[in-house]
């Protein structure tokens, strides 16, 4: 019983691990390199997710094919939610080119990644 | 042609203009700025006329290359989204042509991208409240974000850093909502609001629904500063350019509470999450202890811009709370709130920015009674402006205070009754200190003073008018509140 419960929902374990892998990153790194491999950890992990929620065991990718007449649509995945994800993707790139050159301004200034001492330097 | 696709105009405007103003930028540095208030000045028309017609008439659902929901992205053009819209884009208007030359004195260099971003994240902010699909939501919150963290690291040395701790937050509120987001597609498989809405008091005993209600406010709360997850503000408006946060201040934290107003009152509706979690009486005590907590934090700020980002996280306390209060009173001064503070905040970032470019700091500790002779217009707005904030009448922050308590009472509230009354009064102390400094003399230099003449030294036309504008509003919403109150009357979600 308990074996099916943490086997048959393998997919969201997974998220739960990544999602908090990436929590504890942002949280409690100091470096700020760090804190930003946490964020995509994090962004991945709903990714992830929302992948899993897409995909099923006995159907196939969303084309059109002779054989399985579109009638019944429940021999087709739906393919909203990988689609959804590669903005969500997209979105995530373009948040981590922000960072890195926010992180280039940071070090330029404070010749230093370090939280801390970057506090230090503003007070 | 315009009424049809007048939704898509507003902000794909800013799109149009966002690409114009690197082209021209090449050329020549000084159109930017011109090109910037230009763009923002036809969606602000746009949106007027739009508001107007929306008014006596039906709401426009906008279905983007004509397909129909909840197949196609739809924009809804409601009485509240046109409220909204309005308001920033009129707040964004004033505060572009204000940034002339606090743009030439801060950032010369920058101007091009700066005026390219103001407009990216003005389509950002629009689309945000325009949108009917909960996916297409997160994609304008994050254009919005995106370009407000590049607006914020242009400025004093910390603002990269302050940026980079709003980057962290923020996106990782935006991935909370899109993981809430994930739960309601798996029980609903829609994502437009509207049927998703129809949907879920049907599904009210579902876990998956729960998670999801309270990732989302979790999510939004960190764009609308709700008060444990303020702590990216304060850095960030001290430290970014003094047109940025005069831009960003009265917008960017309005939108996103607008946003929770949609997700709490609209999709979920207040039945269906009082039978479910607590969390609208959650949001309420969060919104107390913020509105108290910025309110005494903001009188111990000696930076006039930093005092001015601890009283934002407070003033979002008062719409969150009007909110949570989910009744009409509690709806109508949430609403008000949103205007008279995106109009109250802006005035007084606009003030901060004037006399940095005079006197070259904010440091309410240096401010003397040479200020009344040398800058009466500007501080005679910041007087109006801090008044308003404490809420006397016949100005406009009264007015929303007004509703709210009414609606705390109307809830049998008292709690949120004493801390409206309580920060009114701390509002006062934190903001006729400077009143004091600036309009009484000190009795030990008394006799100095009167040998020193102090010429009227006013800031460029361009910013003093522009924070008159808004002090005049201030009154003029104050004097025709009847009339607003009774549009905003027209915009309750249903169950209300």
């Amino acid at each position: 019983m308990m074996t099916d419960f943490l086997l048959g929902h393998y997919a969201y374990w997974l998220t739960l691990i990544l999602l908090s892998i990436g929590l504890y990153g942002i949280l409690f790194k100091k470096n700020l390199v760090k804190k930003t491999i946490g964020l995509t950890i994090l962004q991945a992990s709903v990714v992830l997710f929302w992948v899993s929620i897409g995909s099923k065991w006995g159907a196939t990718v969303p084309v059109r094919h002779y054989s399985l007449p579109t009638s019944e649509v429940a021999n087709y995945l739906n393919p909203l939610p990988h689609t959804l994800m590669l903005t969500a993707i997209v979105v995530g790139v373009a948040t981590l080119g922000v960072a890195f050159s926010l992180l280039i301004a940071i070090y330029n200034r404070f010749q230093t990644l370090d939280e801390d001492e970057i506090r230090d330097q503003i007070q | 042609m315009i009424e049809t696709h007048l939704p898509a105009l507003i902000a794909l405007n800013f799109l149009v203009f966002a690409l114009l103003i690197p082209l021209f930028g090449i050329w020549k540095r000084a159109v930017c700025q011109p090109l910037a208030v230009t763009g923002t000045g036809i969606s602000t028309a746009l949106s007027l006329y739009g508001f107007l017609s929306v008014l006596n008439d039906q709401p426009l659902r906008y279905f983007f290359g004509a397909w129909q929901p909840p197949v196609g992205i739809e924009f809804v053009y409601d009485g509240l989204s046109a409220f909204v819209v309005l308001v920033i884009n009129v707040v964004a208007f004033i505060v572009l042509i204000h940034s002339k030359h606090v743009a030439i004195g801060e950032f010369a260099q920058k101007q091009m991208a700066y005026y390219s971003l103001v407009m990216l994240m003005m389509l950002g902010f629009n689309g945000m409240v325009l949108t009917g699909d909960l996916f297409n939501l997160y994609v304008f919150l994050e254009i919005s974000s995106l370009s407000a963290y590049a607006l914020i690291a242009i400025g004093e040395k910390g603002a990269p850093f302050a940026a980079f701790r709003y980057l962290i937050i923020g996106t990782a509120g935006g991935t909370f909502y899109l993981l809430g987001l994930a739960f309601l597609y798996t029980v609903t498989g829609t994502l437009n609001l509207i049927d998703m809405a129809a949907m879920l008091p049907e599904l009210a005993d579902n876990r998956a629904v729960v998670t999801a209600l309270i990732l989302m406010v979790v999510g939004i709360g960190v764009k609308a500063a709700l008060f444990p997850m303020h702590g990216w503000l304060p850095d960030s408006y001290t430290y970014a350019s003094s047109t940025s946060s005069a831009l960003i201040a009265p917008i960017g934290t309005k939108v996103a509470a607008y946003v929770l107003i949609r997700i709490m009152l609209f999709l979920f509706g207040i039945e269906l999450i009082d039978l479910v979690v607590p969390i609208s009486t959650i949001v309420g005590i969060l919104a107390c202890i913020g509105i108290l907590y910025g309110s005494i934090m903001a009188i111990a700020q000696n930076e006039l811009k930093r005092m001015l980002a601890y009283s934002s996280v407070s003033q979002i306390g008062y719409i969150l709370m009007g909110i949570s209060l989910a009744n009409p009173f509690g709806f109508i001064g949430a609403v008000l709130h949103i205007l008279n503070h995106a109009i109250m905040k802006a005035t007084l970032f606009m003030v901060s920015a004037n006399l940095r470019m005079k006197e070259g700091h904010s440091d309410i500790s240096l401010f003397d009674h040479t200020y009344r002779k040398k800058y009466p217009l500007t501080m005679l707005s910041f007087t109006v402006a801090a008044i308003s904030m404490v809420g006397l009448p016949p100005l406009a922050g009264f007015f929303s205070k007004w509703y709210l308590v009414l609606g705390t009472v109307d809830a049998n509230n008292w709690l949120f009754l004493v801390v409206i009354l309580a920060s009114s009064l701390l509002n006062a102390v934190y903001f006729f200190r400077i009143l004091e400094k600036v309009y009484m003399s000190n009795p030990n230099s008394e006799v100095e003073a009167s040998d020193e003449t102090s010429p009227m030294d006013e800031v460029k036309p361009s910013m003093l008018y522009t924070t008159l504008t808004f002090a005049v509003a201030l009154l003029l919403i104050g004097i025709f509140n009847v009339a607003i109150v009774s549009m905003i009357s027209s915009m309750f979600p249903g169950g209300l």
